[in-house]
């Protein structure tokens, strides 16, 4: 008796013992390596680069191994970690359109300059389960060709040739860092881009089909998506100019959505644009989509009560370690909270009864 | 010593420490006002005292005493989690003896013992708003709090009473600091909302939120009520099963089967040291054996 | 006397379009003005900018505050805005739901405003409630019960005693009874000229329905595309209106 809220400090010391062995599972299969995680989960690896916020394939999947393959709580450890590193400074903002693209397609255009590359994608594959790949086996020669030297245009490119999309105005203000002021709303877009790219994936999506299926509709179009790797510059104020300092894999959507214009303005498309830390292509698409959505007031559109078209609704719910966390908290104890409410229910319980008790009397 | 040697003193690096002072600063010079900082991703889940933790961590010295409560005891599994967590990154000395502490991190209650003017106590709080139950949008309530309308916050109690003949909050319970702001004492049950005008300053951190408000010494702190319904800070009325005191918000927890109960002190250091004092409660000699 | 409200060449433009323009005129205390027009006259966004719903973009609303004295409550700070528009100020929406709280008792929404500025007593806020849905004909028993429960005239009701329970000065009426059924109509508007005369009530009413302002304004004003076209005692203007679009709204209004 009077057991419960004893002995705390063993019972976790125990758990997380158990937590241990139960993560190495049976010690007769051999140990994964960071370097297996990285290279065969690489997609994995990808969602807890983007949702992490740190480009660092190693630490991702030391992060899926310790976490036992939880995603979620992946990303929290790479989040943990990624407070508590330095910031040497800012580099320069990455040009998608010198993208060395493994994959570029559009859905707009059959063809242009660059042309459609599928990349290594499951599109098109038939979802069968491969009995092959529980046998280990030889892996299969693999055809290959040049890869283009210029750089590939982007297809939006050639509608604002002609005016057909708007234009987006250069805004060289720096952006707000996310994880180094608090949030406020109104947001400006490149907030919102920040907290939709570590947004959580399975949010974003749903959030992303809510308005294809007419909560808050607003047409899109795949414009062009591609993936591939950009280089990343950074200013050396003791060089006095820009060094390339590595490169990253970046997925980016830009989608072509519908507009009708207005008595004053031309019929024209507008767009939506996401863009994500590796090859994370549903996450891209879902985050140009919710941007789109995002964007009514400014593009004139009415409010129509959308989950999507609510700013603080999505930016407030969007990160899965805020939620996540808040969630679980629930599990901790309450007793003192429980407590009050069951004293409360009991005197208002009380006071009903004596109250029923006196108008029996009286009749 | 240990693998956090490689962190800063309490984990958190000193310009994200003196960011949090800041914000420390601001809530005790506008005190009950909500001051938004830029809470940082913590190696403890939000919702788990992370607002606290980044309080605790911008407050402590090498020199401070720390203790942890959660639900008033010091060895409830997040309060013991806490703990660890400054012994390793800070290597601060802990304690549980409630006047011995100088930095006191709590979850849900205030300590029984009355608090000096030497110390601080840093609340946990999951939702700073004691607006957003009536109003979802923060928008709104910032606006709402920066013009003083509390209408909506009546209307609540009102309703309450009409409805249940009483007002029906029994923790959280929402109040005025300093005649100005409407404030979430954190969801401390009301029976310790009267202690809070108190000579120890008071901190509340809330990290998912990003918020940080301050009640300094001696600030008037008013539990929200009517004349005719004023505010009632009860408890369970029986004495410690332990030691007896009378005085302290109880816990219950059920026995056997049968669904035989004790009530016990919350504040486990307040009941050690009165048993150790000589108090004895109904069930103290059972539990002893 | 010194005017309750000094309205000065309000003005209020959607981008190219014309809200409203031009308009200016005074209202004194225990006066009544009708402001009439047909759907996009710019009647509803004069109410608005003068309820300080909308910032109008050009011209002065002055009122005369019990503290100090007239005031231009277009430039004054808006905590005092909202103030204003607790106590000496109320709205009546044309759709109840848009002035209730829909989710709270009658008795919460009448108590709204008194606790706003600083009613702290349930028996004593209890019974202003009490007192007012029995000046509005509803039914005290119903003070628990939510506007949800409630007919549209009696929402309508509601939203009334909730604005008039804190005894303001001015009142702004949005097409008061629009929606209602033609006979939930005339018990309104009865109602709402015994309230206006036995308080003393300063209104506008914003509306289309002649009938309403033929019942409960002293004076009246005739709006079209956002320009102010003719206004005087309601009578003379029903009667033997001026300007060409006002007697084609009131030979409209005599064909129905």
């Amino acid at each position: 008796m009077y057991v419960a809220v004893k002995g705390g400090e063993r019972a976790i010391d125990n758990a997380h013992a158990w937590l241990a062995e139960e993560r190495r599972g049976d010690l007769s299969v051999a140990e994964l390596s960071i370097a297996q995680i990285r290279e065969q989960l690489s997609l994995a690896v990808n969602r807890v680069m983007a949702e992490g916020s740190l480009f660092d394939p190693d630490l991702a999947a030391l992060a899926i191994k310790q976490s036992r393959g939880d995603l979620i709580e992946a990303i929290f450890l790479i989040r943990a970690y990624r407070t508590t590193l330095p910031r040497f400074g800012m580099t320069r903002p990455v040009e998608t359109g010198e993208m060395r693209c493994d994959r570029r397609i559009s859905a707009t255009f059959k063809d242009a300059p660059g042309g459609q590359v599928l990349g290594p994608t499951f599109d098109y594959t038939h979802r069968l389960l491969d009995f092959k790949l529980a046998a280990e086996g030889e892996p299969v020669p693999v055809p290959e060709a040049e890869g283009r030297a210029e750089p590939t245009p982007h297809i939006t490119e050639f509608l604002a040739d002609e005016d057909l999309i708007q234009t987006e105005p250069r805004d060289d203000t720096e952006p707000r860092d996310i994880t180094r002021q608090p949030m406020s709303y109104p947001a400006d877009r490149a907030t919102r881009a920040q907290a939709l790219t570590r947004g959580d994936e399975g949010f974003v999506l749903s959030l992303a089909y809510s308005t294809q299926r007419g909560y808050a509709k607003n047409h899109a179009f795949v414009g062009e998506l591609r993936i591939g790797m950009v280089d990343v510059e950074m200013e050396i104020p003791e060089l006095g100019f820009a060094i390339d300092i590595g490169e990253v894999q970046l997925t980016e959507c830009e989608t072509v959505n519908q507009f009708k214009g207005s008595k004053t303005e031309p019929p024209q498309f507008t767009r939506g644009y996401g863009l994500v830390f590796g090859q994370t292509e549903r996450k891209a698409i879902s985050m140009a989509l919710v941007d789109r959505a995002l964007r009514w007031e400014e593009l004139g559109e009415d409010d129509k009560g959308a989950p999507a078209q609510d700013e603080e609704f999505v930016l407030s719910h969007c990160d899965n370690i805020q939620a996540t966390g808040f969630l679980e908290h629930i599990k901790l104890p309450h007793y003192v909270d429980f407590q009050s409410e069951l004293e409360l229910v009991r005197k208002m319980r009380r006071e009903a009864a004596d109250a029923a008790a006196a108008r029996e009397a009286a009749q | 010593m240990s693998v956090m040697d490689e962190y800063n003193f309490a984990y958190i690096d000193e310009q994200t420490k003196r960011m949090i002072r800041r914000a420390i600063l601001k809530g005790l010079a506008v005190p009950g006002y909500q001051v938004p900082f830029a809470s940082r991703e913590m190696p403890m889940p939000y919702g788990w005292g992370t607002g606290g933790v980044q309080v605790s961590a911008a407050a402590l010295t090498p020199d401070d005493r720390l203790k942890v409560i959660d639900q008033g005891a010091d060895d409830t599994t997040n309060a013991v989690s806490i703990r660890k967590f400054f012994e390793r990154t800070a290597g601060v000395a802990t304690t549980e003896e409630t006047s011995e502490a100088t930095i006191i991190q709590t979850r849900h209650r205030i300590p029984e013992v009355e608090l000096t003017e030497d110390q601080i106590l840093v609340y946990q709080v999951p939702i700073p708003e004691p607006l957003r139950f009536l109003e979802p949008r923060e928008t709104e309530t910032r606006k709402m709090h920066s013009l003083e309308e509390y209408g909506l916050m009546h209307v609540k109690l009102y309703e309450d009473i009409s409805r249940h003949g009483n007002i029906a909050t029994a923790f959280a319970y929402p109040v005025m600091v300093n005649d100005r702001y409407v404030m979430d004492p954190s969801p401390i049950p009301k029976f310790d909302n009267p202690k809070m005008e108190m000579a120890a300053v008071q901190l509340f951190g809330a990290g998912r939120e990003q918020r940080i408000y301050a009640v300094p010494p001696w600030t008037k702190v008013v539990s929200l009520d009517f004349e005719d319904y004023p505010f009632d800070p009860s408890k369970a009325d029986h004495p410690c099963d332990l030691c007896g005191a009378e005085d302290s918000y109880l816990d219950e927890v059920i026995l056997d089967d049968a669904g035989n109960r004790m009530f016990v002190c919350s504040d486990t250091d307040y009941c050690r040291s009165r048993r150790e004092a000589g108090h004895e409660g109904r069930l103290a000699a059972e539990t002893m054996a | 006397m010194t005017p309750l409200l000094q309205v000065r060449d309000v003005a209020k433009f959607y981008g190219g379009r014309i809200g409203c323009t031009g308009v200016s005129f005074d209202l004194y205390p225990g006066e009544v003005m009708g402001i009439v027009g047909e759907s996009g006259s710019g009647k509803s966004t004069l109410l608005n900018c003068l309820a300080g719903h909308l910032p109008p973009d050009d011209g002065q609303v002055i009122f005369d505050t019990r503290a100090d004295g007239p005031v231009d409550t277009v430039t004054m700070s808006e905590p005092a805005r909202r103030m204003l528009g607790r106590t000496d100020w109320a709205f009546v929406h044309q759709h109840a739901r848009e002035g209730l709280r829909m989710g709270v008792s009658a008795g919460g929404n009448i108590g709204e405003r008194l606790m706003a500025v600083g009613a702290r007593h349930y028996g004593d806020i209890r019974h202003s409630a009490e007192d007012w849905l029995g000046r509005v004909e509803i039914d005290t028993g119903r003070i628990d019960d939510r506007p949800t429960q409630f007919s549209g005239g009696m929402q309508q009701r509601l939203q009334i005693a909730r604005n008039l329970v804190t005894g303001p000065r001015l009142v702004f009426m949005d097409e008061p009874t629009g929606g209602l059924d033609v006979s939930v109509q005339a018990r309104l508007l009865d109602l709402l000229r015994g309230l206006v005369r036995e308080m003393g009530l300063s209104a506008l009413i914003v509306t289309h329905d002649l009938a309403v302002v033929r019942l409960l304004a002293d004076r009246l004003m005739v709006m079209k595309d956002g320009h102010v076209v003719e206004t005087g005692l309601t009578d003379q203007v029903l009667d033997d209106p001026q300007h060409g679009y006002t007697q084609l709204l009131v030979s409209s209004v005599l064909q129905v």
